[in-house]
């Protein structure tokens, strides 16, 4: 079992490749090179997960609609199970996230995981979001007031 | 008696082969990709998934694509396919507070902390055809900004409820009530009634929320606010003990604000309609927000009256699946239940013709 500060880093970890772009993520798998081998435990399969709000927004929740959902566990010769839940329908991003999960828990895999392919997965993330969120940000509306007629 | 008739199989057959003629079209045209779809026509794909209650930008394409741009058929194509999965479980309620923004806009309040964003809208625009869209002119690039440092955008209903101007919302953890795996029994609660107007039918609310606005049922709304954006999807996976993100979906929000409601205990404050919706689809969520908030007659001891007001109404009539589902199945094969009706109007007209014999027998024979 992960200590709580090996477990807030593992879900960040887990957060990143869920939302990494999927070619991304593979070629940054590829790169890795010699990894150890996995067997499936189960999946990849797909299936759905209830989506919900809240009435208001913050108020009691509701069903909103269905969402796709792909979900891999995979285990190591050596033991440790990594387990993966992504939203679509992408089976081998699914089978990656979990083989990446499962040796992130083992401390030699651990660093270089983080360092070549969740950071520069974090790195895209942001960069994309950050265009997004400039792009937007042009459309704000500036208001000014304009003085009519004479005092 | 009933007597089964057959046949029709290789017409049925010949037909299908048609419409896959008809729908590719001319082959000398490319075919249309998905890409192209979500990517150009995404307000449609927004639409399928919305009403086909299932997020799957690429599936709901592959389904406008095969409806030949029949969305309410495409809508069909979705659901039909969503009862093939397993469910895996659900996802912890979306955080629309902590939405990355596209969109945002308040009708009530000019400055709002956040601001008024405008984004991709058609608002503002002069609704004349562009000659550009019969060709395939460069198009720029949206122009950018650099975010001012603290660009916190907090719902514009939670400033009023900081002020205790208008009910706030009341939070509770409870199981939703689920339409798609219990029978639906009058009365239901609004949990219920929200994911039915989610997944109801577009045209349908907007009618209902527009005879609002007429008097059917009246509010007096104001759009507190509506955000457009992406939100994180949480999911708990219980072998790792805890939640995590598995990829972000776009929503739409409306806040709808409408006229107060005070008691005894509370000073009049203001009451709210609550739409959401999958994708970019404001009119939707507009509709819904206003649909949600007739139907909460009850609550503010307003008589119902309006067909908006009727939860049964709105509930058993708002899903374009159902309904498309028993208006066109009129036109398949009715030939026996007709041929029982017809039999019953030639009877009726015996009976009739008969009795008009007797009666002018009777009245030639008082005569005489």
């Amino acid at each position: 079992m992960l200590n709580e500060a090996d477990q807030v880093n593992h879900k960040h970890r887990l957060d990143v490749l869920a939302t990494c772009e999927a070619t991304l993520l593979a070629e940054r798998y590829r790169a890795l090179g010699g990894v150890p081998e996995c067997f499936p435990v189960r999946g990849p399969e797909i299936g759905m997960v209830m989506l919900r709000g809240r009435a208001g927004g913050s108020g009691a929740p509701f069903n909103l609609g269905e969402a796709t959902v792909t979900r891999a566990s995979v285990k190591l010769e050596s033991g440790e199970v990594g387990h993966a839940v992504i939203l679509g329908r992408d089976m081998e991003k699914a089978r990656i996230f979990a083989h990446l999960g499962a040796m992130a828990q083992r401390a030699e895999w651990a660093a270089r995981i983080d360092r070549d392919v969740i950071a520069p997965a974090l790195a895209a993330r942001e960069a994309d979001r950050a265009v997004r969120a400039e792009e937007t940000e042009a459309t704000r509306v500036d208001f000014f007031t304009m003085v009519r007629g004479e005092d | 008696m009933y007597v089964a008739v057959k046949g029709g199989e290789a017409a049925i057959a010949n037909a299908h082969r048609l419409m896959a003629d008809r729908r590719r079209g001319d082959r000398a045209v490319p075919a249309l990709t998905l890409e192209q779809i979500t990517g150009q026509l995404s307000l449609a794909v927004d639409r399928v998934m919305a009403e086909g209650s299932l997020h799957d930008p690429d599936l709901a394409a592959m389904a406008v694509r095969q409806a030949r741009g029949d969305l309410i058929e495409a809508i069909f194509l979705l659901r039909a396919y969503r009862t093939t999965l397993p469910r895996f479980g659900h996802a912890r309620p979306i955080d629309t507070g902590a939405m990355r923004l596209e969109r945002r806009v308040s009708a009530t309040f000019k400055d709002i902390p956040g601001g008024q964003l405008l984004g991709p809208t058609f608002d503002y625009t002069h609704r004349l055809i562009d000659p550009a869209m019969a060709g395939d002119e460069p198009v720029e690039e949206g122009l950018r900004r650099q975010r001012e440092a603290d660009a916190a955008a907090p719902r514009v209903t939670d400033i009023l409820d900081d002020q205790g101007l208008i009910e706030p919302d009341v939070f509770s953890d409870d199981e939703p009530a689920d339409l798609t795996r219990e029978p639906t029994e009058y009365p239901v609660g609004r949990d219920l009634r929200l994911q039915a107007l989610a997944r109801g039918d577009e045209g349908f609310l907007l009618a209902l929320g527009y005879s609002t606005q007429r008097g059917y049922g009246r509010t007096h709304p104001f759009v507190g606010e509506i955000r457009i954006g992406t939100v994180d999807i949480e999911v708990e996976v219980p072998e790792l003990g805890f939640a995590i993100t598995i990829g972000s979906v776009r929503v739409t929000e409306c806040q709808m604000v409408s006229q107060f409601k005070g008691s005894a205990d509370t000073p009049p404050r203001f009451t709210r309609g609550y739409g959401l919706v999958f994708g970019q689809s404001e009119r939707k969520a507009m509709a819904m927000s206003l649909v949600d908030r007739a139907l909460r007659a009850d609550e503010f001891d307003e008589q119902r009256l309006a067909p908006a007001q009727d939860e049964e109404f709105v509930l058993e009539h708002c899903d374009n699946v159902m309904a498309t589902g028993f208006v066109e199945h009129l036109k398949l094969p009715h030939y026996v239940d007709f041929q029982a009706e017809l039999d019953l109007l030639r009877t009726l007209r015996a009976e009739q013709e008969q009795a008009t014999a007797d009666d002018h027998d009777t009245l030639s024979e008082a005569a005489e």
